[in-house]
């Protein structure tokens, strides 16, 4: 048994195999070679965010039981991972398995950049947007951020730059988010499409091919709403960029 | 537009959530002073409060996005004056200290403050709830035969009704703030805190300002209609026998207090009259007077980016011959006090940063919130005061994180909505189908056998189903988005297979 294990999100393993299966060819050309815990399921934060804490409860405490006897639980979603780290503590309050569990789950990028400390080689000659999602920037900190004024650094970014060919594009609103935000997608769906189409154009105006990023529920939202449009704009994963980039 | 906003950009002072409430059209959610058993009584129209309101915003794509613009414009300048400040992240870390430590032992510093400004010659009256802060004000007033007053902004005086109580009390109230006083003649509730006319064009205010103040048809030039204005008020500053303002900072050492303004109006509002009766809530007090000089430099940088408001007025006690009158409100802050998850929102100093950076507030309006402070800070405080009413405001948040990072007091304002989502899920102010979904879900993906059985049967059925029955009136998602595509086999399928299992 490894002592990294891959947690890939529930709407991941069922409607993007090609994102996990990314991230674990991504960690065994770095020599990481994850375990797949094959009960895990889904963190818990689609009924949390709901508001519906005592459904996500059981969620958390299984997440738990999947993962607790390893030494990192690598996952290639900002939000998943913001969820475990951060928000259990109003899921299972007094829980003891909380405060190590925090310390060991870490976002894909998060992983590669601070533990791994790689710097991935390859090629990647396309015109990138780079699409933080909100949780991996203010809950995660994988970015400073347009708010705040500290010194600037984006662990994506970093991970991105050195490809051969690869133009990062300037957004006008680096980082707006984009509208996805779990249920209310559904349930404020006027206002999350008008954020989406217009994260979209913040795109298109930079001559962005495509709009990459660390959550594939943004990306999902943002696709959604491209291919109704028929746009060529397209969506990929950090994890599926580089994976083909270092291929 | 821009220009006749700035023109008129004092940052917030007063307080707290609720709607004045519009005259002419009825909000049902109007924040309508504390009355927790209200939380007995919902109904599903007003959990869909929000999304229904924004969706008619959205419905406007011109507007809309004029208006995204414009607030975003504010964000931007601040984002450029707090970047030529190197101790702006300082700056913020000892605000949020220094609120803390005073939320820690309140009742010390205002009886402390209380003490100076009598010492000072106020006189300081106490009211726990909006009704008896109204009728402390107008109680002043009645006693000395006072029938004109002029008010500049306060929220606080807007979250009690102050102006429909003292107009049924038969007092003219005059709005002397200039996005205010639109929005009085509208007869409608500000939609944003420091510009409560925000979302109204230049060419309506023309019109409105044609219709009731006689300017010439057509007039939309910023100057032009704010010298208009100017003259209107200036008759009414000139006629009036009190004067009310709100209170940004109220200083327990010195028992003074601060208001800021843009326009000066405060300053007006208590120096022609008499009288002047100040409102505030107990969160704005501050220990020391040396403790403005770290507020100040965040207000207004914040609130507009500006460097300081043009107003910065102290106030030590009454003028020479005149009376001053401090009303100290409670009206539930004594509550959000005793709550640890949410303590923290009473260190917010109303400047309305969260909402111009708020991409959920930039795209369906402060009206679409239905209380006197929108967006973020606006949708943690509502529920507070009627969580039933406020149950959609919570959700009214893609909980970007954005807020808590602009807010120059931080304040967790995002984790403050997750907490709160909590609550009224406890309190099954939820709407019925999050709920049903929520518990269905949560069923299966508890249980790693029914979340692979459920999972292949969906990917199988919208690999399969007619486009017709996928995409029907009731999939929102699918309004203006495709789903993903449903892949046959799912990563774990494709993993144990690549495993040999």
């Amino acid at each position: 048994m490894s002592d990294v294990a891959l947690f890939v999100p529930c709407y991941v393993d069922q409607f993007y195999p090609q994102v996990g299966l990314a991230t674990l060819d991504l960690l065994d050309r770095f020599g990481i070679h994850a375990d797949f815990p094959e009960a895990q399921t889904c963190c818990g934060q689609p009924m949390a965010n709901s508001g519906c804490f005592s459904d996500a409860a059981p969620l958390a405490r299984k997440f738990l039981d999947v993962f607790s006897g390893y030494r990192y639980v690598v996952c290639p979603s900002g939000s998943c991972t913001s969820m475990v780290r951060h928000h259990y503590a109003n899921l299972l309050p007094g829980e003891p398995r909380l405060a190590a569990i925090g310390g060991k789950v870490y976002e894909l990028c998060e992983f590669l950049h601070d533990v791994a400390g790689i710097k991935p080689r390859g090629r990647f000659p396309h015109r990138v947007g780079l699409h933080q999602s909100c949780h991996g920037l203010r809950e995660l900190r994988l970015a400073s951020g347009s708010e705040r004024r500290i010194a600037a650094f984006d662990k994506v970014r970093d991970l991105l730059e050195g490809l051969e060919g690869i133009q990062l594009v300037d957004l006008a609103r680096p980082d707006e988010c984009c509208g996805f935000g779990g249920t209310f997608a559904v349930s404020e769906e006027a206002i999350s499409c008008a954020m989406g189409k217009d994260r979209i154009a913040d795109h298109e105006r930079a001559g962005a091919e495509i709009i990459a990023g660390a959550d594939m529920s943004c990306l999902m939202h943002l696709s959604g709403l491209l291919r109704r449009e028929h746009k060529h704009l397209r969506v990929m994963h950090v994890a599926e960029l580089l994976a083909e980039a270092t291929a | 537009m821009r220009a006749t906003h700035e023109a008129h950009l004092p940052p917030a002072q007063g307080t707290d959530a609720a709607v004045q409430p519009p005259p002419q059209t009825p909000v049902p959610m109007n924040g309508a002073p504390a009355h927790p058993q209200h939380s007995l009584h919902t109904s599903s129209a007003q959990q869909h409060e929000h999304p229904a309101k924004a969706a008619a915003f959205v419905a406007n794509d011109a507007r809309l996005h004029w208006h995204d613009q414009a607030v975003w414009f504010i964000r931007a300048k601040r984002d450029r004056v707090s970047s030529a400040f190197p101790e702006w992240e300082q700056l913020r870390a000892l605000g949020s200290q220094i609120k803390a430590h005073t939320l820690s032992r309140l009742a010390d510093y205002l009886e402390h403050f209380e003490k100076k400004a009598v010492s000072l010659g106020a006189q300081v009256h106490w009211a726990l709830s909006a009704e008896e802060h109204n009728r402390v004000v107008h109680s002043i007033l009645a006693s000395r035969g006072v029938r004109r007053v002029v008010k500049s902004k306060s929220m606080l005086t807007e979250e009690c009704h102050l102006n429909p109580y003292l107009e049924s009390h038969g007092i003219e109230v005059v709005d002397t703030d200039l996005g205010e006083r639109i929005v009085q003649l509208r007869r409608e509730p500000p939609s944003h805190i420091v510009m409560p006319a925000i979302h109204l064009k230049k060419e309506e205010i023309g019109q409105l300002f044609h219709q009731q103040l006689g300017a010439p048809a057509g007039l939309s030039d910023p100057k032009a209609l704010t010298e208009l204005a100017r003259q209107h008020l200036r008759e009414k500053f000139l006629g009036a026998q009190a004067g009310i303002t709100g209170v940004n900072f109220a200083i327990s050492e010195t028992g003074g207090f601060v208001v800021c303004t843009n326009e000066g109006n405060a300053d007006l509002s208590t120096a022609l009259p008499p009288l002047h009766i100040a409102c505030m809530g107990i969160e704005k007090i501050i220990p020391r007077a040396k403790d403005l000089a770290i507020f100040l430099r965040v207000l207004a940088r914040s609130a507009t980016g500006q460097p300081i408001t043009s107003y910065t007025s102290h106030f030590h006690g009454p003028r020479p011959g005149g009376e001053l009158h401090i009303v100290i409100v409670d009206n539930g802050r004594s509550r959000i006090l005793q709550r640890d998850e949410y303590r923290r929102s009473l260190h917010c100093i109303r400047c309305g940063a969260c909402m111009n950076t708020c991409p959920v507030y930039r795209r369906s309006g402060g009206h679409s919130y239905g209380v006197t402070v929108p967006g973020p800070i606006g949708s943690v405080l509502a529920p507070h005061l009627n969580p039933a009413a406020h149950a959609s405001l919570p959700f009214a948040s893609t909980l970007c994180g954005s807020c808590s990072d602009v807010c120059p007091v931080k304040i967790d304002l995002h984790h403050q909505l997750l907490v709160w989502r909590g609550e009224l899920g406890r309190a099954h102010l939820v709407p019925i189908e999050k709920r049903v979904g929520s518990a269905i879900g949560g069923w299966i993906l508890a249980r790693t056998w029914a979340y692979r059985f459920f999972g292949k049967l969906m990917r199988s059925l919208l690999r399969r189903l007619p486009r017709a029955l996928v995409y029907h009136r009731w999939n929102a998602w699918g309004r203006q988005r495709e789903l993903p595509d449903a892949p046959r086999y799912s990563f774990r399928e494709i993993y144990r297979r690549r495993r040999g299992k």
